[in-house]
Formats: structure tokens, sequence, C-alpha cells
């Protein structure tokens, strides 16, 4: 937007970032010259270390000069130690569209100081083995809040330690009781959990505890971004400097107020420079239980549209409470959707799919490894009922069309595919059915894979009719 | 600096010096730098090898009370607005419905109500389709015996679910059918859907860029001054022809692109040759949660931004084919046990991608399932209804009740 860039995502050009590089040329960062690491640098797609030279003592003021240019506009912050932890925040940009987002939005399912042993390791086990393969990406959740509903310290610390001991997966203590906050930290000294939270009345308390525990946290202000500046203004000034920002979720009356909260706050951090705004925030769609609807199915339905929205707007972090496969594959769906980098189409793997129960009859097609096209026609083909082997053919993630007249998807590189598929191990017979977008490449097809090329239909969902008519 | 911190900050500059007097790590020439970065430089666990003085000193700073940091909305102004489009017409202007719906208008991204309120809320609009089609079990529990032919099934959602508004899909006339109903038949059938139910009208084609045009010519001159959504004109379809028939009679054009911003754009700057602001509605492609989310929403974004910002040709109310959700094999497939009820899973992936769609910008959103309709429905709702004071206690309670 033609708002003024903190960072300069907008303003900094490579040159920018190249008058400040050492230009040795040396390529000892893998680039062919100081230029094209210039350039990686302002797309996010390379990191400052990787200049030797300017790891050098006599650059330090250049290397402190281009570490503040590329900073994020949002400061990152790390939860949890070892092979767990898990860093959110560090946005470069407001809008999907301006450049990748970093950090997907980490997902904590809570657990009480009052559950049973059972329900505790149940909804802890629950979370730490939640896996959903989806386009080659593990979706998972990443931490675990501990609540204290009993308001007893040694019931929370003994509840903090259950988990630990069932997982390294990072945890947030959550009571805006200074004294259960730390007791739960007693049983987890040195494991950096996210401390939840800092309000109007607790600062001080909490404030310490981050500082003694080296932890980061959260303050809260809900529906109130004025006292979240200034407990953030208080927090920095105290020698906290891991600060995640809470603006309440409201999910019932307060939505909108909710939505325009962590809106506000990313445009301030990222387009208007506030630095007491540029740290990571938290959604609590948990907060739907506080005013429960008929039932807990009801309940948990509306956690996942809050949730849902506060991916898409800009939430860092959240807390849930329902632990439900039919709520949660969406959302970590939705999750994995937002953050994928807009610059790149999305591409599946190029090789030989069995669709149905083919067998050595069975009609032989291509597509392309674009996402969108590939699930679009393997699907067309599944509900046709047929079964078939779909070769999925490289075209660098373009759609047919696209990959035939840029030149992405040649008659050479569906050859090599139907080689390299194995499929004439397969199939007695050598007829390719070609989508009709790519019908062009057909003749030269034929001459380098010696196989017989039919066109099939413009789309996908033509395929049934095709096979039905022209398949014998 | 950020507003308010100047007065807190004044008393740093000479610890500063004194600090800096004991570190020759440092220039003074970074001295010029921003107070409150320097604040943050000499925080405690970035300085391993500080001298004592410097912890004691900062362990003094640290504040006994709140520090004032006072917010001020960021709120912008855009030279652009979304144009305001009416579906339907009363008798008063030559229809038969009971009511019209108003879209568009906005001047600010969608919900941000922080710099404008949103004119007229987004709208659902049913899904019928004029003959047998292959619903998901999950829809066809909802809607019982209606969805068998169109005009029960619209009187259903009208009449049981409260519809706004019915899009009514004439896949019947698809040339690929065994027997493709005629244009006259196709006419039939909006007719009598018209007479069944009173609320603004969605006409669909086929895909078919021919057929559609020969139905779209009968209807829109039979149906004249329904103010009907002509739903879709397309860029391989005869413009020229197709804005004509929507002008002449009195409808609204529903301009459809395959998800790139281009087209889109295009087909609006050609149709607007014929139509006026008013009477166009784009839609630029709704794919899948989890099968191409990512580039609609990005996509719809975008034109919404790019509208707002000034581009005559994005400034069009936008609607999104949300009942695409279905594509997606997690909406209706039964998944091992631990992904749950697919009667639930189903309606919420149709809930998500419209949610998300409707934070890019969509202001007519076209759905199947009545679940996720009345979601929708009751998000916008309560995303465009001003609340009072707000009762923070209550949700700050989530972290110590037993829920």
């Amino acid at each position: 937007m033609s708002e003024k860039q903190k960072g300069g995502l907008k303003q900094l050009s490579p040159i920018d970032i190249y008058s400040l590089l050492p230009k040795t040329n040396c390529k000892e960062c893998g680039e062919d010259n100081c230029m094209a690491f210039a350039t990686k640098l302002v797309n996010r797609e390379i990191n400052l270390d990787k200049c030797t030279p300017l790891q050098d003592a006599k650059y330090k003021k250049n290397y402190a000069k281009l570490a503040e240019m590329l900073k994020p506009a949002v400061k990152e912050v790390t939860i949890g130690v070892g092979d767990k932890a898990v860093t959110i925040g560090g946005k470069l940009v407001m809008y999907r569209h301006e450049l990748t987002y970093t950090n997907p939005t980490a997902i904590a399912i809570d657990v009480t100081d009052e559950m049973s042993d059972e329900e505790i390791s149940s909804r802890v086990k629950y979370t730490q083995d939640f896996s959903y393969i989806y386009i080659g990406n593990n979706l998972q959740l990443q931490m675990i809040a501990v609540r204290s509903t009993s308001n007893d310290a040694e019931k929370f610390k003994a509840a903090v330690k259950k988990v630990a001991e069932q997982t390294n997966l990072p945890i947030v203590l959550c009571s805006y009781d200074a004294a259960i906050v730390e007791s739960g930290l007693m049983a987890i000294p040195k494991a950096r959990p996210l401390l939840y939270a800092a309000t109007k009345d607790n600062w001080k308390e909490m404030a310490e505890l981050a500082l003694m525990y080296k932890c980061p946290l959260v303050v809260s202000a809900p529906n109130d971004i004025s006292l979240l500046r200034s407990l953030v203004k208080t927090m920095i000034a105290y020698g906290v400097e891991d600060v995640v920002l809470d603006p309440g979720t409201f999910a019932n009356a307060g939505l909108g107020e909710t939505i325009n909260n962590f809106t506000m706050i990313r445009r301030a951090a990222c387009n208007l420079g506030d630095e007491l705004l540029a740290h990571p925030t938290i959604g609590t769609p948990i907060t739907a239980w506080t005013e429960p609807a008929p039932n807990a199915t009801l309940t948990a339905w509306k956690e996942a549209q809050v949730a849902a929205m506060l991916v898409t707007r800009y939430a860092d972090a959240l807390i849930m409470h329902a632990a439900e496969g039919w709520s949660l594959l969406p959302l970590t769906v939705l999750r994995q959707n937002i953050y994928t980098d807009p610059r790149k189409p999305v591409a599946v793997k190029a090789e030989m799919v069995a669709i149905g129960t083919p067998d050595e009859n069975s009609p032989v097609l291509m597509t392309s490894n674009f996402a969108l096209t590939y699930y679009t026609v393997a699907q067309d083909i599944e509900s046709s009922g047929n079964s078939v082997y779909l070769i999925v053919v490289d075209s660098e993630g373009t759609a047919i069309d696209s990959g035939v007249a840029g030149r992405k998807m040649t008659a050479e590189t569906i050859a090599d595919a139907i080689k390299e598929s194995g499929v004439e191990d397969k199939v007695k017979h050598r007829k390719l059915i070609i989508p009709g977008k790519a019908a062009r490449l057909s003749g030269e097809l034929e001459e380098l894979s010696k196989w017989e090329v039919m066109v099939g239909p413009q789309d996908s969902s033509g395929i049934a009719k095709f096979l039905q008519e022209k398949w014998k | 600096m950020p507003e308010g911190a100047k007065n807190d900050d004044k008393k740093f500059p000479s610890e500063l010096f004194d600090l800096l007097a004991g570190n020759n790590e440092l220039e003074l020439e970074d001295v010029d730098i921003l107070l409150d970065e320097l604040q943050i430089l000499f925080q405690p666990g970035m300085m391993m090898a500080a001298p004592p003085t410097v912890a004691a000193l900062k362990a003094a700073a640290k504040p006994t009370s709140l520090l004032d940091a006072p917010f001020t909305l960021p709120v912008q102004k855009y030279p652009g607005q979304v144009a305001e489009v009416t579906l339907g017409a009363t008798k008063k202007d030559g229809g038969s419905r009971g009511k019209t719906i108003t879209i568009g208008g906005e001047k600010s991204p969608a919900f941000y109500t922080f710099e404008n309120p949103t004119l007229n809320p987004p709208v659902v609009s049913f899904d019928v389709f004029d003959s047998k089609t292959a619903l998901p079990k999950a829809v066809r529990n909802e809607l019982g015996d209606a969805y068998q032919d169109p005009v029960s099934w619209a009187k259903f959602v009208v009449d049981k679910l409260g519809a706004d508004m019915v899009t009514l899909h004439l896949v019947s006339i698809d040339p690929l059918n065994p027997k493709p109903a005629t244009p006259a038949e196709a006419v039939r059938t909006v007719e009598d859907v018209l007479q069944a139910v009173d609320v603004p009208l969605v006409v669909g084609g086929c895909g078919d860029p021919e057929k559609d045009l020969a139905v779209f010519e009968k209807v829109t001159a039979a149906c004249e001054g329904e103010r009907l959504l002509i739903s879709t004109i397309t860029l391989d379809m005869d413009i020229e022809k197709s804005a004509k028939l929507v002008e002449k009679h009195g409808h609204v054009a529903l301009a459809f692109s395959p998800m790139d911003l281009n087209q889109a754009r295009e087909l609006n700057r050609r149709l607007l040759e014929y139509l006026p602001k008013d009477r166009i509605i784009m839609d630029t492609t709704t794919a899948a949660l989890g099968y191409g989310l990512d580039y609609a929403f990005t996509i719809m974004e975008r034109a919404r931004i790019s509208g707002l910002l000034g581009d005559p040709e994005l400034q069009q109310p936008m609607s999104s084919g949300t009942t695409n959700a279905w594509a997606a094999r997690e909406a209706w497939k039964t998944l091992d046990p631990e992904w749950g009820d697919k009667n639930l899973r189903g309606p919420l992936w149709e809930v998500v991608t419209g949610l998300t769609l409707m934070l890019a910008g969509v202001d007519l959103f076209m759905m199947l399932h009545p679940a996720a309709v009345k979601t929708l429905r009751n998000v916008i709702k309560r995303l465009t209804t001003k609340t009072g004071t707000l009762d923070t206690e209550k949700i700050a309670s989530w972290v110590s009740s037993t829920l």
C-alpha cells in the first residue's frame, strides 16, 4: 500500500544492499557475484552470514547497517528449547502478496492443573502426535498451554512437571498470578516457556520472572492498544526483550474489534514503523469457551471460526481448547495455505501416480506438476471411477497452457518423464493421452517418445467422457 | 520514536554517556540512533561482559510504574471506492422481488472498521441446481427431499432457512449432457423459481461459452427488469453481445476470470464499455481450502487493495463460489477416525474457505451447506455490529476457569 515501509522492504533495492557489501565477488556465499547475493538478501532468500568477507572486523559497521536494514518489521521470539522450540513473528510485510510470511502461526492446546493425569496425558499425546501429510508437508501442533484453574501453586507445579515429562513441546504457562507462574517455572526452569500474561496489575512481578528465567512474556490488554503499547514500553525499559502481544480475542460480541486490533497492530508494525507494536501477536480462540454454546461441539465450531480468521489476520500464535480432528484439520491446512510463498506456484512431486487399480491395459494420462492442475485432474479421474496411470510432468509448477507457452513443458520433458516413470513396464500398450491444452506438442512427442499420442479434452472435467468414448 | 516516549526518556542521555565510557566496544558516533533503540541495546542479556556498574545502573532504571504510550489509530485514506451494486428489483423498479440486496461500496479493505464502517455487509446466496447433482452426503442430509427439483429446493432454502438470495445453476443446459436442456426449457425453470421465491436471483450457466450465451439471451429477455445476476460472463464469450443483453434487459453481469488479475482487469474493462459500474460484480475464482485457497485469497486481496488505491478496473464488488470448498477431498471423504465426523469437517471446510475470502474482501458468497451459510451470516453480523462496552473480565477468565 502507499504506506511507509519500516525496514524499507518496498524501498530496499539490491543496490542499497550491494553498496554496503565487500564487493569481492568471491562466490563464497554460493552466488555468482555480490549483486546476485544482494538480490537474494532483498528477497530474504539468503542470510547475511553467508557473506564470509563481511564477517571481518573492518566491515563491522556495514554489517550492523545491513542487519538493521534487513531486520524484519516484527521481531522474532523463540519459545521453548531444543529441536521442538518454536519461533514466532519475524514478519516482514503485512500482506501476503508482498513477500512470503515466515514462521507459521504456532498452535497450542491447553491442559489444566485440575485435569486428571489421564486427561492431561491424552491431551498432551494428542497434541504431540497430531500429524497430517498434505502436499508433502507434515501439519502439526506446536505447544501445550498449562492453565492454573486450581489457583494452587503446588498443583500447578505438578501439572507442569507432568506435561514436561511427557513432551518436549514448548509450554505456555497461563496464570495472572505471578507466584503461580513461578511455581510452574520451578518445574521447568530452563525450558524457556512462554509466560501468559503480564497485565496492568501484575506487570512488575511478571517482568521479574521473565528476566530471572529468561523467558518470553505475553503482555495482555484486551481491546486496549494504548495499554498494550504502554505495557510493551514498560517491559522493554524493564529489560524484558521478548514480548508477545495479546490484544484480546473476543469470539462473540467484540469479534469485529478483535479483527481490527490485530489488523491495526500489524499495520502499525509493518507500515508505520511503530517499534512498540513490532512484536509477535497471540490470539486466544479458547475464549469462545468462556461463553459456551448449548453444547461442546457448537463451542468448538465457534472456536474454529475465530482461529481461522486469526490465522488469516496476523496471529503468530494461538491457544485453543478443542482437541478435535474435524476442527483442527481445516485450521492447520489453512495455516499451510496462508504461509506458502506467493511468488512460487505450489508444485507437487513429478512422478507417476496410480489412480484406482490400474492394470496393463489401463489408460496412461499426463498432466503438469502445478498443484492446482494436478489435484483437479486427479480428482476428476478419481470421481470418474476409472483406473489409470497419471504421469505428472515437471512444468516448474505452471499450468498446462502457460507451461507449454513458456516452454517449461516441452515434448522433450514429457518424453523424458515417460521414460523415467517406468510406465513402459506397467502397461502393454503405448498410448498416451495428453491434455487438450498441450495438443500442439503431440507430433513432436510421438517422434521423441515413440508413443501414440491421443489429444484429450481441454478441461479435465471431460476426461470421463473422453475415456468412455475413445479408450478401447 | 513513538509518541509519548520523549518525556520518560529525558533522564537517559547523561547515563548513556557514563555507560559508553565504560565500554570501549561501542563507538561514540553510534549515539545518534534513537533513544528507544539504545535502550534495547543495553538490555542485560545482550551485553554478556557488561561491567557491574552497568547492571547496577540498569537495575536502578527499572520503571516503577507503567510508562505512558498512547496509540493513534493507523487510519489511511484511499483514493478509490468499490462500486455499489443492487441485485433484484421490486415491483416499483419493474421486477417482482420482495426485496433488493445491495453489496459493495467499500472505502477501506474488508472490515477495517477502524477506518470506515462496512457500508453493505457481505451477503450469502444459497446454491440450487436445476438437475440432479452429486451432492456430498453431509449436504443431502440437511436438504431432505428438497434438492430433487430446483423449485422445492429454492423454496426450502428461502422459507425454511431464510436465504437472502438464491443462485440457480442451470447445469442441465450443458452440451455434454446426454440430453441438454434447451434455452426455452431453461427459461421455464428460471420463471418457475422466480414464481416460487421472492428473493433476488443469480442465474448461472454451465460454463460452455456458446450455450451459456444462447441461454442468457432468452433468460435476460424473459426476465426483463428483475435485475438478475447473470453468472458468468467470461473472456471466451462474446462479451459485447453478453454485456448488451445484460444492459438492455436491466440485469447485472458476473465477470469471471481464472485466478489472474490481468484477465480480471481486461474483462472488467471490456464490460465497462457497455455496462455502468453499478452493474458488474467480479469473481476471480475460488479454489478450495487446501487446493489453492492461498491463490484465491491473494488475488482477491490484491484486487481489492488495487481498487481502493485507484485502479478503476478493479473497483467492482467481489463474488465467490465458496461451494468449491467441497472439491477438497478432506471436505467429504471419510478419513481416519482421528479426523472426526465428516458431517462437521465438511461444512467447516466451507466455512473456513468463506471466512478467509471474506477477509480478502468478498461481498457475495455462493454457498451450499445450510450450517456453513448460517455460520457465515452469523460471523458477518458479529463483524459488523458495533458493540458497546466489551466484557474484558469475562474473556480474560479463560486462563483460570474450568471450561
